[in-house]
């Protein structure tokens, strides 16, 4: 039984949501926990997968028992066991989450909205678990297609940048499928292992390079690297609450995994690193999207729109560490992962927070928020330290081992610009807690002693933000565990 | 030159149609042909699969010889450039699966913004939406 379990992690989801609509034909009010049911054990399946990975090393599972190049495979390392941990535990704590809010924004029936995103986390894993370069494909694109009909469902204006983010994202999965091809017509197979170990004989080729150049391009669309990332902003910031929490922390996230696979395992560092200027390329992109991610996240009034930007910088740090390429630095790529899909579940979660008790999502809604709602608010100062990088909080050490790494590489371009986004990060917080505490106000008219009546969010909101900024301190001070047993085996050979 | 051209005739085509998908895609301002575009783009790299499969005589059957036991000769059974393979034509089937899910998403959320801005010019709408 428990041999199965790889496969269980994606089935489990899969079989949900099909069932999903047939059950809320009959009772609409069973499929919140009957969503919670199949993503906790979702993630009963992804840990037992780590702990199991931890102990016994890498497991591979061959579908229909067909042995690799032929079938399909299941890999999992230590890398993409820490992936399914994040993602399951991610899309767990959104469904928790989700149900408040879609009762107040969505006017359709909350039965379809389950189907899709349990359809969606089920991409999620499939990208991240399989063996498969054409698996991955597909994976990728039931990911894309639950994410425009996520996206769309949301407030005035959603749709259209749900089509933008089609018109933009069909580019990218294209570009990743001629990839494929290319690779398919030089080796003749669609198996990671298998291409890894055909194509060091093929480095000098055309084809190699250009299949190289079109899997970077299309999931530098995917991961909205900075040139790329017009989509972004639009699509999560009109997106449902629960949508951008889910959708937000995790693709962009899975985005940069597959860059990973791609550039470590699928070619080898030689190719990636001593044959091409990749690297180069991908620092200075990398110092692009964090300093344009990060003036353009201060020129927002909406912090929705300033959260996708922040997240436009954070993807800065992960392109730029990958292209610093020292085992350091792509240790604290790995970490990042971690933390930044943590922290960013908790911006977009107290985001629709916010926007559940205000109906806005203009900076000045966050009004004597630390009065109303002390519970979010703490929990939303801790997301902001660890944002910004205050030490105890887990965003520190992953910028620790970035910096680090920058310093051994002598790129010192990326260490300024990552302490440039830092700098603000803290002004773009700052500005909303100010507004939180009303200090201009109260300075204003000097009888500030109102009454501002405490109205805390929902449980099943609140719950899943605790559980967030707790999980942010944990990380932090656990780091070092996480790090040695898991993170250092999924560094590259370099 | 001209052998160049002709000799790989089948990638010529798919880069041309390519293009004509992506001009549209990006160029034009109307939503509809903008989806118009991204079949065209999708369609071309359907081309250029199938036709790589495709063999000019002495092709043979892709049948693996020698391989009953498993592992060690994985490798080099398979000689990718001597037989006719189906595998390309089987996985788009699967990619084109995709393309038309993608296509029957676009559409349905060209019908939402035709409804609530009554109209599929790009211009219009943004003008709308501000």
């Amino acid at each position: 039984m428990t041999d199965q379990f790889p496969i269980l992690i994606i089935i489990i989801p899969l079989l949900f949501a099909v069932i999903t609509p047939l059950l809320g034909l009959w009772r609409e009010n069973l499929c919140y926990p009957w969503v919670i049911l199949s993503l906790a054990l979702c993630m009963l399946c992804s840990i037992f997968v780590l702990g199991r990975v931890i102990d016994t090393g890498v497991i591979h599972y061959y579908l229909g028992g067909w042995a690799p190049p032929w079938g399909i495979e299941l890999v999992i390392d230590h890398l993409n066991a820490l992936m399914l941990v994040i993602i399951s535990t991610t899309a767990l704590l959104v469904a928790v989450y989700s149900k408040r809010s879609l009762e107040q924004e969505l006017d359709s029936s909350i039965v379809y909205f389950y189907t899709i995103f349990l359809l969606q986390v089920t991409g999620f894993l499939g990208i991240v678990i399989t063996g498969d370069m054409f698996n991955l494909y597909v994976f990728l694109e039931i990911t894309a297609l639950t994410g425009y009909a996520l996206i769309a469902v949301g407030e005035d204006g959603a749709p259209f940048a749900s089509f933008r983010y089609i018109i933009m994202g069909t580019v990218g999965a294209c570009f990743y499928l001629l990839g494929v091809g290319y690779l398919y017509i030089a080796t003749g197979s669609l198996n990671i292992a298998d291409l890894s170990r055909l194509l060091p004989e093929l480095y000098g080729s055309k084809v190699i390079l250009v299949a190289f150049a079109f899997f970077f391009v299309g999931i530098a669309i995917k991961m909205a690297l900075f040139p790329l990332h017009v989509w972004l902003p639009d699509a999560y910031t009109k997106a449902p609450s629960a949508a951008s929490a889910l959708i937000a922390p995790l693709m962009t996230k899975i985005a940069v995994y597959v860059m990973l696979r791609i550039m470590f395992t699928v070619f080898k560092p030689s190719l990636s690193i001593d044959m091409l200027p990749v690297t180069d390329i991908m620092i200075w992109l990398g110092i692009a999207a964090i300093v344009a991610g990060a003036v353009m996240a201060l020129a927002q009034t909406d912090f929705k729109r300033m959260f996708c930007y922040i997240v436009v910088a954070e993807i800065g740090y992960m392109v730029g560490g990958t292209g610093i390429a020292n085992s350091v630095a792509i240790k604290g790529v790995i970490l990042h992962i971690l933390n930044d899909a943590i922290m960013t579940l908790g911006m977009f979660v107290v985001a629709g927070i916010v926007y559940y008790q205000t109906k806005g999502h203009n900076l000045t809604d966050f009004k004597d928020l630390f009065k109303k709602m002390p519970y979010t608010m703490a929990a939303f100062v801790v997301i902001a330290l660890s944002i910004i990088g205050v030490p105890p909080t887990c965003g520190f050490f992953s910028k620790w081992y970035l910096i680090q790494g920058a310093i051994i590489a002598d790129c010192w371009a990326f260490v300024a610009a990552l302490l440039l986004s830092s700098l603000i990060n803290i002004i773009l917080f700052f500005r909303i807690f100010e507004i939180g505490y009303g200090f201009s106000e109260t300075h204003g008219h000097g009888n500030g002693h109102e009454e501002v009546l405490i109205s805390e969010a929902p449980m099943s909101m609140l719950i899943p933000t605790i559980i967030t900024a707790l999980g942010i301190m944990l990380i932090g001070i656990y780091n070092q565990p996480i790090v040695n047993n898991i993170i250092q085996f999924a560094v590259p050979k370099l | 030159m001209l052998d160049f051209i002709i000799g790989k005739y089948n990638y010529w085509i798919y880069i041309i149609l390519m293009m004509i998908g992506f001009y549209a895609m990006i160029g034009k301002r109307n939503l509809v042909k903008k989806i118009i575009g991204m079949t065209i783009f999708q369609t071309s790299i359907i081309l250029f699969f199938v036709s790589t499969a495709y063999k000019k005589g002495g092709a043979t059957l892709p049948i693996i010889e020698h391989a009953h036991g498993h592992g060690e000769h994985v490798g080099h059974a398979i000689e990718a450039s001597s037989y006719i393979n189906p595998l390309p034509h089987v996985l788009m089937l699967t990619a084109i699966v995709v393309m038309v899910a993608t296509l029957g998403v676009a559409l349905a959320i060209v019908i939402k913004i035709y409804r609530r801005y009554n109209t599929l010019e790009e211009d219009e709408i943004l003008k709308a939406i501000k």
